[in-house]
């Protein structure tokens, strides 16, 4: 792949961070695909935090109704079990949640560490810092989580971290590329010759201004991890099978799905919901910040 | 150049050596071995001695790691832990399926998603772009599995059209070969051919805006001369790297779509073995796959260098 990351992400003379965020919001608002997303994801969220609380059954709650299609008492059906299939999807939002945004959270702050380190100092940091990366690039993201669960082993918090070393360098990349851009900027000579330390010229003056891309890549890193999570749980390598995931209801109804088409379809219309609607907000977030994507890797 | 060229080569085979041992360390410094799985809980513990000896998992880790090394050397990757047999025998097995299903994929993918570009592009704003987009957004946002699970019920099941379980070597006869791929091919590949699709459009609305094309049009040239023949050939450029990461996409569906679909691939055998912490396979299976992607990018990057002469890597 292509060794130049800082001519991955082209920005326009002024970011929208600079115009504030008054100005994003109002371009935001006029967009209605991204609205449409958002009010999806704010669905979503809602469930997730709720939990229990909004589904109409106890989800675990076992009924003598088995393999019941879609009725007003159960609007998404029942599975094998006799439970109450939306129920088990409301609940299972909060997996999805925690993983898109705890994946997104760590391999950001990973990447950004390395990114800013190996941007910055150059040298032989640089150098390990980026071989490091180049060997993470060369695997595709989700062949690379699964390699890393396989090392680690099974369970919520190492899928977690799976995921994100996986999308590591994708952050740590963009940002080293903005930093190698911005640190020939006046502002940050003008910081230097007042005296500012490494650390302040790094998160005070460049870490700011190099975080437009991140957010963009933000954005679309979150579908790809509940992508990723839902895999590797339909894999039987992700979240322990008695908590009900999105992905993990479909695979418990996997023996039952010829006799009952609504186990099959809800969940899976679930998961395309969710990263539909934040693959829209994304676009959006793109398109305001006039971040321009070639290459690959950012859609994988 | 060519000094570029050796230090990329040198790299490729340091990537290579840091995956094998970084998995080959952790999977021993993390809990659960292959043999109590084997063997059961309440096993008897002398028993559990003898077994671990016979496959070397008694000797120190570097110890173990020499062993693995000096054997890779002969290509032998050792047995696995549960059928005995060589992993190197289990994956040459496992190959076959996973390529056809790949190139399958692939296939299908370009052929949905390359027309579907260029009608986007060609025709942009009207009902099929609009359509294209749409069903794009919906291949982007749709997990594999759901996908082959719903092309299971339909056209398996409901239609019974085509079959929907396993695979036959291509020398039973290609449509005993190609039957039993389709469904699984159209799961992989519709997510390549929703990004393929976008590229596609994105490349070439590009060139359909510039001079020469307004130009060719000028002429009085028909519309198909000025697409297939003047905008067809630059705009299809962009697109061919995105073709470079197509093997990845391909090979990270296949993973999901052999588990849906019974097909003993390489993906399957790679999962099976994670669940039975068989480590011969993982890291066989590790190891082959870290090959394929480091060797192929090493590739991809002198294949820019010969279709671009522009592209001149300096070190």
């Amino acid at each position: 792949m292509a060794q130049d990351t800082a001519a991955q992400f082209e920005l326009s003379g002024e970011s929208s961070r600079r115009r504030g965020f008054r100005y994003f919001a109002r371009r935001f608002s006029r967009d209605k695909r991204a609205m449409l997303g958002l009010v999806i994801v704010a669905a979503f969220a809602l469930s997730a935090l709720l939990g229990q609380l909004a589904a109409p059954y106890d989800p675990s709650a076992q009924a003598y109704e088995l393999l019941e299609p879609p009725s007003i008492g159960h609007p998404l059906g029942t599975d094998n079990l006799g439970r109450d299939v939306l129920s088990r999807i409301i609940v299972g939002a909060r997996i999805s949640m925690v993983v898109g945004i705890s994946t997104v959270a760590l391999a950001a702050s990973i990447g950004i560490v390395l990114g800013v380190a190996a941007g910055y100092y150059g040298g032989w940091i640089d150098m390990i810092v980026m071989r490091l990366i180049d060997v993470l690039w060369a695997f595709p993201n989700f062949i690379l989580a699964v390699m890393l669960v396989a090392i680690f082993g099974l369970g919520l918090a190492n899928v977690i971290v799976a995921i994100s070393l996986a999308y590591v360098d994708d952050f740590a990349r963009v940002i080293r590329g903005m930093v190698l851009m911005l640190k020939e900027e006046d502002f940050v000579t003008a910081g230097r010759a007042m005296g500012s330390s490494n650390r302040r010229l790094m998160f005070r003056h460049i870490f700011p201004n190099a975080l437009p891309p991140v957010i963009v890549q933000a954005s679309v890193f979150v579908a790809g991890a509940i992508l990723a999570e839902a895999g590797l749980t339909f894999l039987g390598l992700g979240v322990s099978p008695l908590t009900p995931t999105w992905a993990s209801i479909l695979n418990d109804a996997r023996p039952f799905f010829t006799r009952a088409w609504w186990l099959a379809t809800f969940p899976g219309l679930v998961i395309m919901l969710v990263v539909l609607a934040v693959n829209f907000v994304g676009d959006a977030i793109r398109d305001i910040n006039d971040v321009r994507e070639y290459g690959p890797g950012v859609t994988s | 150049m060519q000094r570029y060229l050796i230090r990329r080569f040198i790299f490729s085979l340091f990537a290579i050596w840091a995956t094998m041992t970084v998995t080959f360390i952790f999977m021993r410094l993390l809990p659960g071995d292959p043999v109590t799985t084997l063997v059961g809980e309440e096993g008897d513990p002398a028993q559990i001695e003898i077994i671990k000896a016979r496959l070397g998992l008694d000797q120190p880790v570097p110890v173990q790691y020499f062993y693995y090394i000096r054997s890779l050397v002969t290509l032998d990757l050792g047995d696995s832990i549960y059928l005995r047999l060589p992993v190197m025998d289990q994956m040459v097995e496992a190959l076959p399926r996973t390529l056809s299903l790949s190139v399958v994929s692939f296939f299908a993918g370009v052929a949905i998603g390359l027309p579907a570009g260029i009608i986007s592009a060609i025709r942009r704003y009207s009902v099929w772009d609009h359509v294209a987009t749409f069903i794009a957004f919906l291949g982007l946002a749709m997990p594999g599995f759901w996908l082959g699970i719903l092309l299971i019920i339909v056209f398996g099941v409901q239609l019974g059209w085509l079959p929907v379980f396993g695979y036959m070597p291509i020398g039973e006869g290609v449509w005993e070969w190609l039957s039993r791929l389709i469904l699984p091919a159209l799961a992989t590949g519709t997510g390549f051919a929703a990004i393929l699709a976008r590229q596609t459009r994105s490349a070439m609305l590009e060139v359909l805006s510039q001079d020469y094309i307004r130009t060719a049009y000028a002429k009085g040239m028909r519309e198909r001369v000025v697409i297939f023949r003047h905008a067809l050939r630059n705009g299809l450029i962009p697109v061919v790297t995105v073709m470079g990461i197509a093997l990845a996409i391909l090979l990270n569906g296949a993973v999901i779509t052999e588990n849906v679909f019974a097909i003993r691939g390489l993906g399957r055998l790679f999962i099976d073995a994670i669940l039975g912490r068989d480590y011969p396979i993982v890291q066989g299976v590790i190891l082959l796959v870290a090959c394929i992607f480091i060797f192929m990018n090493f590739f991809v990057d002198i294949l820019y260098a010969v279709i671009n002469p522009r592209i001149r890597y300096t070190d």
